[in-house]
């Protein structure tokens, strides 16, 4: 097994984490499950998931969109028709990797943020101290 | 630009870019709403930088934090998931207060990225690009792969794929 480095095991720890969760949560629905099902017998339009399911073709699609967020499916548009198949891997693809990457970077950012925040307001104060 | 607009309480939240930018550079990109100085400050102290850079979404605990931040000191970053530890360790080979910081990332051997962090101030805001230069093509596309694959932790993965494709099995032999 290669292990580069210790940034790609922090990867890893996140990664696991993350699509964990997105996958139980994918997992915890009974229409999803039988999706899941279905795609396994044969791939499968979006319009044929929602006749199969008595489904609007928006919810069916709100469905995919969890199941496709958490990796355990994966979709493809050919001409007008979106086909289904089961995909095991969220992270095969470089782009997709950046964008959990950049994800990764957003969350610490948005921290970085309060924490500025909260000394540009003690500096103030401290201006305002210093000026009496 | 006014300075003191960004220091609003409601200051909306500035985009974050990624991109791999060449066969050994991956950089990310960042607007934050306060002067270098703050930022700088941010990344260099260690009670400050411990409340950042580990966010609790990442479902990591960071157990300690030592940064001894000048040229040829080192740093070191212990984490706990699910109950194992990890380090992290290296050395910054530059430190320009305020604008440029460069370590390098050594817990891996030779295939570790060189992190080089610059500030860049404009009207009380700061734009942060964080630069990963690795040493090769070949170390990023494995750094890149190995993200990819989730290897010696994959366990629950590979109970997943299974699922899978005993989904997958199962109802094709129905």
């Amino acid at each position: 097994m290669h292990v580069a480095n210790s940034r790609d095991i922090l990867n890893l720890m996140v990664q696991y984490t993350t699509r964990l969760d997105a996958s139980f949560a994918a997992l915890s629905d009974a229409t999803r499950r039988g999706v899941l099902e279905q795609i396994g017998r044969s791939d499968a339009s979006i319009t044929d998931l929602a006749e199969k399911f008595h489904m609007t073709l928006t919810g069916m699609k709100k469905h995919v969109g969890v199941l496709e967020r958490a990796g355990l499916v994966t979709t493809e548009k050919v001409g007008r028709v979106r086909t289904c198949k089961l995909g095991t891997h969220r992270f095969e693809e470089e782009t997709a990797w950046l964008e959990w990457y950049r994800q990764v970077w957003d969350s610490r950012f948005n921290e970085l943020d309060k924490v500025v925040e909260e000394l540009k307001r003690k500096e103030r104060v401290d201006g305002r101290k210093k000026r009496k | 630009m006014d300075a003191r607009r960004g220091s609003e309480p409601t200051a909306p939240k500035n985009p974050t870019t990624a991109e791999r930018k060449s066969e050994r550079e991956l950089v990310v990109t960042r607007t934050i709403n306060g002067p270098a100085r703050i930022v700088f400050e941010a990344f260099t102290k260690p009670e400050l930088f411990k409340r950042w850079w580990v966010p609790k979404s990442l479902g990591l605990t960071l157990l300690s934090c030592e940064l001894d931040v000048r040229v040829g000191g080192t740093y070191r970053l212990v984490f706990s998931h699910n109950g194992s530890e990890m380090a992290f360790f290296g050395t910054y080979n530059e430190v320009t207060p305020h604008s440029r910081l460069v370590w390098t990332n050594d817990e891996g051997g030779d295939d570790g990225a060189v992190t080089t962090v610059t500030l860049e101030e404009r009207g009380g805001k700061t734009l942060l690009v964080m630069i990963d230069l690795y040493p090769s093509k070949e170390a990023l596309d494995a750094a890149i792969a190995s993200g990819s694959t989730a290897g010696g932790m994959s366990e629950q993965f590979d109970q997943l794929d299974e699922l899978l494709v005993t989904l997958g099995a199962s109802s094709g032999r129905s």
